[in-house]
């Protein structure tokens, strides 16, 4: 019984009206791509993914994106902590800052990047006389990835810290551990569930990014083509056996990560 | 109201919540449903008030089933256990809901509101919202808001749970003079055996969702019709040879029952204090507990520990002192029977006529 | 919170100087970098940029599709958010495999979401064929963007009402229905009440996505000129032609926007935050 839901008429609505929607909105498209990707026998998807160019696109992406969620591990923890810990002129801005990029539209991010480190601004011209290339080269898809997947990290962490009791760190201090050794007997366990989840919520995202990318990424096949790049570029040369191959690797990869973070989170909670 | 509610069944998925409850109220009784946690208590509540479905079994009240009459038609007063005070709303405007949704007049609203502020205490604090009340004057405005539709029964669901014990009790009598006055048929749910003797006219005892017994708080103190009502009623003992006690060596007919011995069936004095010297015996004292009105004393009867009070207007003992101990009931129960039993040699052969 | 050290030590003051730093460098400086650049070129040349005939009709289609995903996006949402929390008559598991459901749009990339949506209804399935038929394509037009953007931001709504629904519980809106009211009147008299702020951050944060969406709706709209492109696709479009100045300018007024729901956002989150301690 429930006081909400109570009428059977109005209940029955609601369930065909919800299901049906669910369905129609996530489920069959889902499964769609990976009928699609074995429409032609096991045998065609194998070829499509021992493309040289695809398989090396997903391999990018991944390494890519490994090395995006580790820059944001260290630098949102520390930034979380700060913003936690010490209050300073400014707090209340930066803090706010934060949810920057998940407002910004991506292709705006990718632009922003493209105008700053390109080869017109001076720190691109800057690189360019030391023989770097950023742009249109792996750095800038590391630094489009970490702008895109900034807030995870952050935002994963400060609910811990908020509900940290201070008290903890405080006795750890009373039995004589130095700063240091509090921090890192204390504080990081207490933080490291959502260092985890947030890290890996920013890999899978960095794995799927494509607004940021496509545009200082240069896509060049086999070197800067990362996979959803690829994937366009399949559907847009009209193969969708190719894009769909790679879609179901990515996809796979992505529902991977989202299925550890609820375990995780799952046994988080019940401990 | 006159409730009936007959082999009332309730399954949560695996669990036997209620099992097989029977019971009847009688219009105008105030009824503590009491248990330990978990006990099925709340279940049986919320099947009244219709907030859950019954599996098996039917609830009447005057003598219509209601088991498909949905709560909103059950005119019922529901007192949460944490209020569920609608947060966003004023105290009045909590207190009006239900008359709102009754569509009453402006007007009537306003004086019936008023009219409970007053009966509440509450008057003065209509515009405040739930989060600037103390936890007193939420439970207050929660029955106030309870009673505004003139219900025919009100249930209250662990009422004092969420109060400071201090408060507790002045709330506790507050409240039964409230419903006193008010004539209203209620149940309140609640784990507190202390609560339940001084507030109900009468006691239901559940455990494991079954009703132990029903009766008033003293028929239950003096008569426990299950060993489980016989300890959970009252502070006790339990001890298994008291066939070595003086006056229960008889009891060694029945080698496997337990006794169950509570402190008041217990008196303890210096030599010579106790009239009934005949019956009692010797033992030692072995720990004395300051209990604030009374000491609780512990002494040593042959291999037996026997726990009584004493009363502070006595000569205090001393820890190791020899004292006088008498037994004046036993409650004693196995798998199959449970009874009382006097101290026989309390009739005294000789009585001294003074 | 409260117990703040008052002074602040060497490694805490290095510390907050690196996170100045970061922030200023990650997030501010590209940010100013978008305002200055389309300083630079002149004022002339922003509005010019702005007012060619394919921008101005960007901006409309971004417009519709925030506008029409939002109001879906917040029904569905919502009545996704009650069912898996109250609606006890689809037992447990149905409403756990429903909640895991809900997420997989964040793992899914916007690409990948666009291309189901081509496959699905694309112009060469039946579904596809027989709608653009009855004069109703879907791929390559305004249905299929609405859909695609519907499946990128289905999470936000129902992740922002699911846990209030559960802090709140359910004791509410049974003394509501004790006191006499119906399950309308509990919905807009007792829960809505309680809801409503976690609500408007799920449509401040649904308005922010679609706003932003990119992947998705490049890959449905087929980008046509003054058809099917949005203010984003339209972006991509400038820098495809090196007309960086026009791609700046459109950008522009895309930041402007999201600063704007940046604020929102912070307003909303704050109203929560109140409303959460008011216990």
């Amino acid at each position: 019984m429930n006081a909400v839901l109570h009428h059977k008429g109005v209940l029955w609505g609601f369930r065909t009206t919800l299901l049906l929607y669910m369905l129609l909105l996530i489920i069959l498209p889902i499964a769609g791509i990976y009928v699609q990707s074995l429409s032609g026998g096991l045998g065609v998807l194998v070829e499509s993914l021992t493309e040289p160019l695809a398989w090396q696109s997903v391999w990018l992406t991944i390494r890519l994106a490994f090395m995006a969620a580790v820059i944001n591990v260290a630098v949102g923890t520390v930034s979380a902590w700060v913003l936690h810990r010490y209050s300073f002129p400014g707090r209340t801005l930066l803090n706010s800052l934060v949810d920057l990029p998940f407002a910004l539209p991506t292709a705006v991010g990718g632009l922003m990047i493209l105008l700053l480190l390109g080869p017109n601004s001076w720190v691109g011209q800057l690189a360019d006389s030391m023989g770097l290339r950023i742009v249109f080269a792996e750095p800038a898809i590391v630094v489009a990835m970490v702008f895109v997947t900034f807030p995870f990290v952050i935002r994963a962490v400060q609910p811990l810290l908020e509900e940290a009791d201070r008290s903890q760190e405080e006795a750890a201090h009373t039995l004589g551990a130095s700063k240091w050794r509090t921090f890192f007997q204390v504080l990081l366990p207490q933080m490291r569930p959502g260092i985890i989840s947030g890290g890996m919520l920013a890999f899978s995202r960095a794995l799927a990014e494509f607004g940021a990318v496509v545009l200082v990424a240069g896509n060049i096949p086999g070197k800067t083509l990362i996979a959803s790049v690829y994937i366009f570029g399949e559907i847009e040369s009209d193969n969708p056996q190719g894009a769909a191959a790679v879609s179901v690797i990515l996809l796979t990869l992505s529902f991977l990560i989202l299925w550890l973070i609820n375990t995780l989170q799952a046994r988080e909670g019940r401990s | 109201m006159h409730i009936e509610v007959r082999d009332l069944n309730k399954w949560f998925g695996q669990y036997h919540a209620v099992r097989n409850v029977n019971f009847s109220i009688e219009p105008g009784q105030l009824i503590g449903l009491l248990g330990p946690s978990g006990g099925g208590k709340t279940s049986v509540l919320r099947m009244l008030a219709g907030l859950e479905r019954p599996d098996s079994g039917e609830i009447r009240f005057y003598d219509k089933v209601v088991n498909d009459v949905p709560p909103q038609e059950r005119g019922i007063g529901f007192v949460f256990q944490h209020y569920a005070l609608f947060k966003h709303m004023t105290v009045f405007d909590n207190i009006a809901f239900g008359l709102t949704i009754q569509k009453w007049p402006k007007d009537r609203i306003r004086a019936r509101v008023a009219e409970l502020l007053e009966l509440t205490g509450l008057s003065g604090i209509e515009k405040r919202y739930p989060h600037q009340l103390s936890g007193g004057q939420r439970q207050r405005v929660a029955f106030a808001r309870a009673l505004a539709p003139e219900p025919q029964l009100l249930l209250l669901d662990e009422p004092f749970a969420a109060i400071d014990a201090k408060i507790r009790k002045e709330l506790r009598s507050w409240l039964k003079s409230l419903i006193d006055r008010v004539g209203i048929t209620s149940i309140f749910v609640t784990h507190d055996q202390d609560e339940a003797i001084e507030v109900a006219d009468e006691i239901m005892i559940i455990q494991q969702g079954s009703v132990e017994q029903k009766g008033t708080p003293w028929d239950i103190y003096k008569t426990p019709q299950t060993p489980f009502v016989a300890e959970f009623i009252g502070e006790s003992t339990i001890l298994t040879n008291v066939h070595t006690l003086k006056g229960f060596d008889s009891t060694s007919a029945w080698p496997n029952s337990k006794a169950l011995i509570r402190p008041e069936y217990i008196e303890v004095g210096r030599v010579g204090e106790l009239r009934l010297a005949s019956a009692s015996e010797r033992g030692i004292v072995k720990a004395l507990h300051f209990r604030g009105s009374e000491w609780l004393v512990e002494v040593a009867v042959g291999e037996l520990t026997l726990k009584t009070y004493r009363t502070l207007e006595n000569p205090v003992l001393q820890i190791g002192e020899e004292v006088q101990v008498l037994v004046h009931r036993i409650y004693l129960f196995n798998e199959d029977d449970h009874w009382v039993m006097e101290n026989p040699l309390k009739e005294d052969p000789m009585p001294v006529h003074i | 919170m409260t117990s703040r050290p008052p002074r602040i030590s060497r490694t805490g003051k290095s510390l907050i100087g690196f996170t100045y730093m970061l922030f200023i460098v990650l997030l501010l400086v590209p940010l100013l970098q978008i305002v200055f650049g389309a300083g630079k070129q002149g004022m002339g040349s922003f509005t010019q940029s702005l007012l060619r005939p394919e921008a101005l009709h960007a901006m409309w289609m971004t417009f519709s599709v925030v506008v029409v995903v939002t109001l879906l996006n917040t029904f569905f949402g919502i009545l996704t958010a009650i069912v898996i929390v109250r609606g006890d008559w689809l037992g447990r598991r149905v409403r756990q495999l429903m909640n895991s459901i809900i997420d997989l749009p964040f793992a899914v990339s916007p690409v990948i979401g666009g291309f189901m949506i081509v496959l699905l209804l694309g112009p060469h399935t039946v579904l596809g064929a027989f709608l653009a038929k009855v004069g109703m394509p879907v791929v390559y037009a305004f249905p299929g963007m609405v859909l695609a953007t519907l499946f990128v931001t289905f999470p936000l709504m129902v992740r922002e009402v699911v846990p209030v629904l559960q802090e709140i519980g359910t004791q509410q809106e049974e003394a509501a229905s004790l006191l006499g009211a119906y399950s309308w009147t509990t919905f807009w008299k007792v829960t809505w009440p309680s809801i409503r702020w976690g609500v408007t951050y799920g449509v401040v944060l649904t308005i922010a996505r679609s706003l932003g969406e990119f992947g998705a709706v490049l890959v449905v709209s087929g980008n046509i000129i003054n058809k099917t492109q949005t203010m984003t696709t339209l972006v991509y479009q400038d820098v495809d032609n090196f007309n960086i100045a026009a791609a700046n300018s459109v950008s522009l007024v895309l930041a402007v926007g999201s600063v704007t729901l940046l604020l929102l956002m912070e307003w909303a989150k704050k109203r929560k935050g109140v409303q959460a301690d008011a216990h």
